[in-house]
Formats: C-alpha cells, structure tokens, sequence
C-alpha cells in the first residue's frame, strides 16, 4: 500500500465528479444522440405469443425487401452461453425465431425504413401465422412433471439442479425449527436509457463499428464475432455515454446480431433504439427467486443450520455471457450471508419458462438471498421471543475470525460486521423507536423497525468464475497510462463508466501516484480499439481491478520518469523520489511536465540506456487473493403503515457501510443512493407480473412502478473504513451493495409493525393489497405458531 | 412506440372544429392521454383534430355557475388562473383536486375537457366532478346539447360523445356555503393513477350528502342520496355516525366481488368523509 498523498484530490477524496459537466447540462452522447449519413431505423415484429410454432410468415411484397427473417440470415448462429456446470442444459437462442417461439416479445422479423415510424408501420403489415402452445409462466409449476417444455429435447424444464449439503442432518434436533415459503417478484432492470444500437462499415479500417449500450464492450465483441463468423478484428465496438447498466447492459442481444448483419447486407449505417415497451415485455428481466426455507436455532438464537431449496426462474434462453445458471449458483453459495453456522444444505433449480431470460440486475441473487434469510432470521427472532438484532449478535461472524472461510468456502476478507449492527441501532434510535411503538400513533398507523445485514463478494476473479465454466472468465485487468508531451495524463481501461464516475475517481487514484491534477487527467474507454481488453463493469470489480491496474501502470510510470529524472538532476537514482508529481533529487528537482518534455520533444538530453518504453505503460493488476473484496452493511429502517389501506411511509433510513479504503466517499454515497432507490422498487413497487399464458402484465410505466423521487427518502449514512488486505489501497466493491438489503430491512419493519395483527409479509414488492389481504385474512384465520 | 401516420388539423374555432370532425377525425386536446394511445397504436386515426389553439380555454360565471372551457388545463385550475369566475371557496377545491393529478409536466398540458371525454375511470375529474354535480355542454354540428356528468360517462373509456361531437364546457355548480367538501385519493406513488378514490360533498344544513366512490372498473359509483350511510339522516355530527354497511352493499351490488378491494373503497370513502367534515383524514385502526 503506498502512502495517501497529502493532496486534496487522491484517494480519500470527496472530489465532484467531472463527467457530470456535461451529464447534468445534457451534452452527454449516448447512441441515441449518433446521427449518421444515410442511417436507417429498425423495428422488429416479435412474437404476441409466449410458446406458438410458426406456421407462416406473411410479408406484403411491396415491403419484401425491407423485411428480413431467419432464413435470410446467412451464415449468423444462435446465441449460446453454456454453463460448465455438470448437467446444464444447455439452450440455442435463434437470432431471429425459426420453427417456435418460445417468449412474448421474441424477435422474428427484422424491419428496416428511413425512420422508426415508417419502420414500425412495415412491421405492422407483417402477419404472422401461429399455432399456440401451452405456455409455463410459473417456475414451480414448470418443475412439475408433464409441464408444457419450453425446449422439447430437455425432457424437462430445468437448466441446472444443484445440491450442497454440509452436515445438515446435525440440526435437526434444534429446539426452534422456521419453515418459510418466501419469494421475489420478477422485475426489469428499468435503466433511464434502454438499450440502442448504431452499426455502420467503416471501410478504411475494414471494420464493422456497433456503437452500443454496453457495460462490456470487448465481452459483446466477442459474442458478436461467434454469432456473425467474423475475426475479432473485424468487429469494433463503441460504448459511449450510458445512462445506467445495472446488468442489463451486461447481455449480447439479439438485437445486436441483428444489426450486425443487416449492416453488412444494406450497406448503409442502421439503428435500433429499444422504446420502453420492449424493454418491460420483450428484452430480460431479473430477480424471480423462490425460496423454500427452514432454520435450526437454540432458543438463545444460536443458528444450527439452515435448509434451503431455491428455485431461480431463469426464462426461456441462457443469456450470453453470464447464463442461465449464474443466479440459482450465486443463491447456494452466498445464501448464509454474514454468519456463521455449522448445518446448511440447500438445493437450487435454473428453470426454464416461455419468458425473457434472467439477468444478473444489481446485487444479483444477494438481494434475493438477504431478503430469504433475513425475514427466517426475524421469524427465528419471534419465534425465541428475541429482538431481532439479539438473533444477529448471536451469529455475525466475529472480527477476530477474519480472514474467515465461511461455511460454503467464501473468504471474508476483513471487517467488523457486529460493529455495523450496532452502529445502525444506535443511529436508528432502535430504543427510542420502540418506546414509541409501545404507545402508539394517534392517526392509528403502525409503527415498525426492520433491521437487514449483508456481505457482499465483490470483484471476485478467475478461481471463482473459471468453477462456472461460463463464456467469460475474468482474469488479469489492464489499464494503460500515458503522460502528454505537455505533462497531462491519460488512462485507458476496458471497463466501463455508465454512472459510476470511473472518469474522475480513476484520476483520483492516478493523481495519488502520480500528482497529475484530476482535471488534466482523462479517462479512455468503451472502445475496443482503443482500450486493453477487459470482461468490463459488473460485480462491482472496477474499482478494485481497473483501480489496481490504473495504479500498477501509474506506479510504473513514476518509475521511469524518477530515472529520467536523476539524470536531468545530475543525481544518482539512489538519491532521488518520486512524490507528489516531481523528482527530487539533493540539489533540486524536476517536474513532471519537465520530464514529459524531454522524453518527446527533446529526446537528444536523454539517458543513455533509457528505458524505451517510455511514458506509456499499459499493466496487468490482480489483488493478492482473487477470491473477492467483501464489503458490507447495516441497514436499519423505521417506518408507519397504514393497516386499513396498506399504505407505507418510511420515516428514516440508516445505512452503516463498510467498503474498505473509500477512493470517493462522495460517489460512494451515490452509489448508496441509487442502489437503496432501486433495493425501495424491489421492496415496495416493482413486478413485472405474467399470466397463465405467458402474457407480460405490464408495457407502460403506469403499470410498472418505479419508486420516483417522492418515493425515495434521505438516507443517513455512516461509513466503515476497513482495509481489505488484498488490493491496492484496501479498496472493495460497493456499487451493487445499496440494492442488496432495503427489500429486507423494508419487509422486516413491515413484519415488525403488522405482528401484533397477525400478518407476515413473504413476498416482495410489499404492496398496499398485499398488505390489506393478509390483515383482513389474519383477522378471519388464528395465525400459525413456530416450533418453539 | 411510434404512432401511425396521421393528418394533423389545428383549428382555431370550435366551428372549424367540428367542421373538421364532420369529415371525420380524432379530438386531441393536451395530448396526455391520447398522445400514448398514438403511440401505443392503440388509436390510430387518419386525422386528429388538436383543439388545443381553439376558444375553449375559458372561464366564465353563469349565476352560481363556474362553466369552464374544455381546454382549461388541470394547471391553470391549480394555479387560480380560473379563480376570479369560480369564486374563493371553489377555486380552492379544484385547485386541490388539479394538484394531485399526475406531475406538473402533465398538468401543464392535460385539459378538464380531455379527461372526461377519456373517461377513465381512476382519473379525478371524473369523480371530483361526479361529487361536485357538474354537467357538461356538447357542441354539436347543428348547436349544442347539455348532459349531466352521470349521463355523460357511460362506461369505463366511454361517453355519450358522438364522433362528430365536441365537448364544449363544463359546468360546475358552485357548493353551498354551509357544505363541506372532501377529496381523498389511494394511489402507491405520488403522480399515480388512484387505486381508489372517495369523493364527497356533504351539506348538514340541508340534509344532504352527495357521495361517490371512484377508480373501479366502470364509472364513479354515485350515492346521490346518501343518507342511509349516515344512519338515515345527515346531520351536524354525520361523520360520527358514517357506516360502511351500505357503502359496501353498494359496491357488492355493482358487481365488485372482491372482499379486500370493497374494504380499500369504503375506507377510502370514509376519510372523504372526515375530511369533508373538516376533520383530519384520520387513518382507521385495523
Ligand atoms: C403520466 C401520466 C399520469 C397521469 N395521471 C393522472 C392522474 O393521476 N389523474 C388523472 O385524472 N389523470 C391522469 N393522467 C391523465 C391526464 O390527466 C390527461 O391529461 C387527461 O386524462 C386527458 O386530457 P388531455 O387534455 O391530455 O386529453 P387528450 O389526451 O388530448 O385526449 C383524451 C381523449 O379525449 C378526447 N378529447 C379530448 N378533448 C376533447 C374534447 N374537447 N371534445 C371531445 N373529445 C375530446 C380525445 O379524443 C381522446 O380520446 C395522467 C397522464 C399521464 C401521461
């Protein structure tokens, strides 16, 4: 770790983001925002049906030429993401529907005019002939033998099954025994900007360019060159300005193949921008976990064990690069959370269903498994007579365990987890909030106190992903750092910045080795022509990785200037340090910019024996321990229902985080913020519901709820600073975390306030008739006791 | 999400307006609603008719009458623009109801006009003028025609508008001045469609409470005599003896079979109620 310059702008810094000059006066260039001579608009006809064979394709032939289907796609290959994983099923998604269709929404035709309008009125002239089939809409149903198969040749529906047990059998004496039926409702990762894809050939470098929404540029690269049959060399993507991934930008679609071709074949550039329609009914969802769960406890709240069977609806096609299975191997192997036990087993399902593919959305299957176990947790609490926090003392790992292998094999790096607890207690008024409980509100509203806790594994790498045996393994990051000939810098990285504020927090770290100004420093990326290969942002890595490389590549480049340097200073290399961006040597010094000069512009005042390389360097960085950071946090909320309309108002919210060494506390608060807005929509507002047939209940936003500005509160915040001992600076990854615990600590409060009446909320979004129904039937049916 | 293609008439007259309709075309006023429909290609007239330049932005004083033009926007309501005809007491209470439609952005276009010729059901000017006994005043090619409100909304989406027909106004009686007024709207989020709504307008002095329960699948649910829900008599301490019996016997006898949706409507009901009676919107213990 090297020492934290004295400067106001590296690491520790709560510096303003740059990017957002020109994010917040809208001069940010998105995809939409690229207008080329010539281009075209797509539109697609996609199937109105969730399961049907294709009869026919009716296309008027006036619009022939404008219209494309699977047959005339030459030469494109479906979409495959297979998982190594032993009995993976493995699914073909076609580019364009051949012989079924298999999910509302499914591409089938391509239509191509001067405009979106004239492109869609084609579209609309286009009829299709199916013959339906019946539909699976629920996963557990899908389980069920005789099930309708989305994928005949399976024999069933089931992607991956999976089983750990580890000494289950041990607990099954425990004097508390929690059986309980909880789960989360579907939803869509809901980005500001949807997904949008320009593709045009440019000739003179013999490419073809796809600007495109994407948090993985060379990941998309990859899948695109597969499905086309072209080299890698010949495709060229561009990701620019991108208004929020949070996975769903982390997928090749279709869509992308689509135009990959379609270039190729008109010539001209094409576009498809997605309109939020297809974004809620057509293109990936997230979240539809179903979870089976009974603890083991002693009536002191000591776990036992817990026993878990998890079912992931994962939709029709394993999605490219993560696929099908990602989700339910996530659940098994993170569901124990922050504690410590000795009994757990737990059995997943991937399964397949006529609907979109699940994606990894923020936080992954953690928000899931945190929502799971924290609600048995609190059930476990109810069940001793305990407060909820005192089931959580008994069972946190413990600092003085750290590093600790938890029960499933993951490796905690550090922190202070039963700090974080009490932390958020204390913040909360947890003693205050009761007391005002006990008297209740005149306006007859319910007061509850709902506490969550998580650990999340972040930027973890090879040995862990190379276990999925899916499309992509993360191995070394690389960052490349080049000075100007007039002392400024530029960083180049293949992740990507969609929000995330890399563009100033990367110069941060740079500006901490190098002393380069945050602002003459900038930040080269979502272009694989001009950036280090990189599987890109996700899983809350970039700072750890691109972060570490960006700090290997600047420390490399202090090295070769300080040598430069000693000679311009007449000093011996022994004499002379690199700091705060100039050398200093005995009798003076040099600064940065001074060495920049030389090394381009006066070569003849140069070293004999110089290294050649220059001031460029491009490094590869991994941490010392690749198994991931482990950052965490306390959440604790207090709010009011209203128990005759269900209505819920949340009246404070604390947040207690630990993220290791902050690079920005100021983004890292953003980052909080935005994951808490979006962890209130999996809580309170979002579902993407389904019929019997497969229909997709929502296509508008009056139906989808975001939660909006009025919906989301002010959390208090209160930061840990734990190092993790293996990356550079101590830095872990938060960007998901804010997502991972309000569904939890949310449904938790609500529980807290309704016990008295007798209804316990499983299931998420928390809506007001969910809430309304389970009083009203509370109050018709005595309420079920646990074994204790 | 792009509409089919359409003529697009913008007359400055309701006689030019209709003139155009007469050879067929689709009213489009602020665009808030019909605007998606184009879009969804739910709609898809060959030509719409945007009335939004023409006279109908009005607002005049007929004895104890407030008649609107149908092109009053739900911001101009809410901004007093429309106060000096409709009178302190009046103004107040639209502006109440305008405020809580949707967000500002919507407000700034949609009209008091456009929202009941798109009758849905969940919409507040549906139901806060179905309370407030307004009716409506109809262009027609050969005059005009007046329909009470309830006449007015014929079903869920429906009205008694002929294809040719403008709405031209809307005539809002002003309440009494011993009458209490009350307003109260169930939505998940702020800007939201309600789930459930309760209007009511209830007169001690007279002995008279009009009541409606709104945003079920069909037009507001209107009590027009609403004293069986007061104990038979509505009086000066009505909202101490309101009972939820009949409310929900209303409801069941218009079909609404589920239990937990006839509990929201009738709660939200009663604190319409309360509110009316000047008395906190008090939330009911389960
Ligand atoms: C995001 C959003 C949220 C909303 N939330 C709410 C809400 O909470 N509460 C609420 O009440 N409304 C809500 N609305 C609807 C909004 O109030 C609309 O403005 C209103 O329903 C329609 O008014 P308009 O002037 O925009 O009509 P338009 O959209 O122009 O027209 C609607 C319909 O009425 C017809 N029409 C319009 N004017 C006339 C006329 N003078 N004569 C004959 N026919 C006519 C049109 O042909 C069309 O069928 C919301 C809308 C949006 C977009």
């Amino acid at each position: 770790m090297s020492p934290r310059s004295s400067s106001l702008e590296g690491v520790g810094a709560r510096l303003p983001r740059k990017e957002d000059d020109r994010l917040m006066r809208g001069r940010g260039q998105f995809v939409g925002d690229i207008k080329l001579p010539g281009m075209q608009d797509v539109a697609f006809v996609r199937s109105p049906l969730a399961h049907a064979r294709i009869r026919g394709i009716a296309i008027p032939p006036e619009d022939r030429s404008r219209v494309f289907i699977a047959a005339d796609l030459d030469g494109v290959k479906p979409i495959r993401a297979v998982s190594g994983l032993p009995g993976f099923k493995v699914s073909e998604q076609p580019v364009l529907a051949t012989g079924k269709v298999r999910q509302v929404g499914e591409l089938i035709a391509i239509c191509v005019a001067p405009t979106r309008a004239e492109a869609e009125d084609i579209a609309a002239r286009v009829t299709l002939d199916l013959e339906e089939l019946p539909a699976v809409s629920d996963m557990i149903a899908a389980r069920a033998p005789g099930a309708p198969l989305v994928h005949e040749h399976w024999g069933d529906n089931v992607f991956l099954e999976t089983l750990v047990d580890i000494d289950m059998a041990s607990a099954f004496d425990a004097p508390i025994k929690v059986s309980r039926t909880i789960s989360t409702a579907r939803q869509c990762m809901a980005p500001i900007e949807g997904r949008g894809v320009v593709v045009h050939l440019d000739h003179r470098a013999d490419q073809i360019v796809f600007h495109t929404a994407s948090q993985m540029p060379h990941i998309v690269r990859t899948g695109l060159a597969g499905c086309l049959g072209l080299d890698e060399g010949r495709i060229r993507i561009v990701s620019p300005d991108v208004g929020g991934g949070f996975g769903y930008k982390a997928i090749l679609l279709a869509e992308e193949v689509c135009l990959g071709w379609l270039a190729q074949r008109c010539g001209h550039p094409v576009r498809w921008l997605e309109d939020r329609r297809e974004h809620l009914t057509a293109n990936a969802n997230c979240r539809e976990h179903h979870y089976q769960i009974t603890l083991y406890a002693e009536r002191d709240g000591t776990l036992r064990g817990v026993d878990c069977e998890a079912t992931v609806d994962s939709g029709a096609y394993s999605a490219y690069p993560f696929s099908a299975c990602l989700e339910a191997a996530q659940v098994a192997s993170i569901l124990p959370g922050p504690y410590d036990f000795p009994a757990y087993r737990c059995r997943t399902w991937s399964v397949a269903t006529n609907k979109c593919p699940i994606l990894p959305y923020r936080g992954v299957a953690r928000t899931g498994v945190c929502f799971a176990l924290e609600l048995a947790l609190d059930a476990v609490a109810a069940a001793a007579g305990l407060a909820p926090e005192e089931v959580r003392r008994k069972n946190l790992v413990r600092p003085a365990q750290m590093p600790f292998d938890n029960i499933t094999n993951k490796h905690f790096d550090s922190g202070d987890y039963p700090q974080a607890l009490e932390r958020a207690l204390t913040a909360i008024n947890a003693d205050g909030v009761r007391a005002r409980q006990a008297r209740g509100e005149e306006d007859g509203r319910r007061i509850g106190l709902g506490l969550s806790i998580y650990c999340e594994q972040a930027a973890h790498g090879t040995s862990v992903y190379s276990g999925w045996g899916i499309p992509m393994v993360p191995g070394f990051e690389q960052a490349g750092a080049r000075l100007t000939p007039d002392g400024g810098l530029e960083l180049r990285i293949g992740a990507h910045s969609h929000g995330q504020g890399l563009e100033t927090t990367l110069a941060q770290v740079a500006h901490e080795i190098l002393g380069v100004p945050v602002a003459r420093t900038r930040l080269v990326h979502g272009d694989t022509a001009m950036t280090p290969y990189s599987t890109g942002s996700w899983g809350s890595r970039v700072m750890v990785m691109a972060g570490g490389a960006v700090a290997t590549a600047c420390t490399e480049l202090a090295e070769r200037a300080r040598r430069i340097g000693a000679h311009l200073l007449q000093a011996d290399l022994a004499d002379v340090r690199f700091a705060d961006g100039r050398v200093t040597g005995p009798s003076g010094d040099v600064s940065l910019a001074q060495i920049a000069h030389v090394w381009y512009r006066r070569p003849q005042d140069l070293p004999a024996g110089v290294d050649a390389g220059g001031l460029e360097v491009t490094a590869g960085y991994k941490p010392v321990r690749d198994s991931g950071t482990f950052s965490y946090a306390a959440h604790a909320v207090v709010l009011a229902v209203d128990p005759a309309l269900g209505e819920v108002e949340i009246l404070d919210y604390v947040i207690v985080e630990d993220g290791g060494t902050l690079v920005n506390p100021m983004v890292v608060d953003g980052q909080i913020y935005g994951g808490l807005a979006q962890g209130l929509g999996t809580a309170l507002y979002e579902e993407m519901a389904f019929d019997a047939a497969g229909q997709p209940l929502a296509s508008t936003l009056a139906d989808y709820l975001l939660p909006g500005a009025a919906e989301v509160p002010a959390p208090r915040i209160d930061h840990m600073e734990t190092p993790s001992p293996y990356t550079r600076f101590g830095v872990k990854g938060i960007g998901e975390g804010g997502a991972i615990a309000p569904p939890a600590a949310v449904a938790n409060a609500i529980n807290d306030a309704l016990r008295p009446l007798g209804a316990e909320m499983l299931h998420s979004p928390v809506t007001p008739r969910r809430i309304v129904e389970a009083i009203l039937a509370a109050r018709a049916a005595p309420s079920r006791r646990d074994a204790a | 999400m792009k509409p089919a293609p359409f003529a697009l008439e913008r007359p400055r007259t309701t006689a030019d307006a209709l003139a155009f309709l007469a050879a067929g075309g689709r009213v489009m006023a602020g665009g808030q609603s019909l605007g998606p429909m184009l879009n969804l290609r739910l709609a898809a007239p060959g030509r719409v008719v945007d009335v939004s330049a023409a006279d109908l932005r009005t607002a005049a004083r007929e004895g104890e009458t407030l008649v609107l033009g149908a092109c009053v926007t739900h911001a101009d309501i809410e901004d007093g623009r429309i106060a000096q005809a409709a009178g302190p007491v009046l103004a107040a209470l639209l502006a109440r109801v305008a405020g809580g439609i949707a967000y500002r952005a919507v407000r700034n276009r949609g009209t008091i006009g456009g929202s009941l010729c798109h009758a849905d059901p969940a919409a507040d000017w549906v139901n806060a003028l179905s309370a407030l006994d307004a009716s409506v005043e109809i262009a027609t090619p050969s005059g005009s025609r007046r329909l009470p409100l309830g006449d007015f909304l014929t079903g869920a989406l429906a009205t008694a508008l002929g294809p040719d027909e403008l709405l031209a106004a809307v005539r809002i009686p002003q309440p009494a001045a011993t009458a209490g007024f009350g307003y109260v709207k169930h939505c998940r989020k702020v800007g939201e469609f309600a789930h459930a709504i309760g209007a009511a307008l209830i007169d001690p002095a007279r002995g008279a409470a009009r009541l409606v329960m709104g945003a079920l699948e069909r037009p507001p649910l209107l009590i027009a005599d609403a004293r069986a829900l007061f104990g038979g008599a509505v009086d000066a301490d009505f909202a101490a003896r309101f009972d939820p019996e009949p409310a929900d016997a209303a409801l069941q006898a218009a079909g609404i079979a589920d239990p937990v949706s006839r509990h929201v409507h009738v709660e939200v009901l009663r604190r319409a109620v309360m509110q009316a009676a000047g008395l906190q919107a008090g939330r009911a213990a389960a």
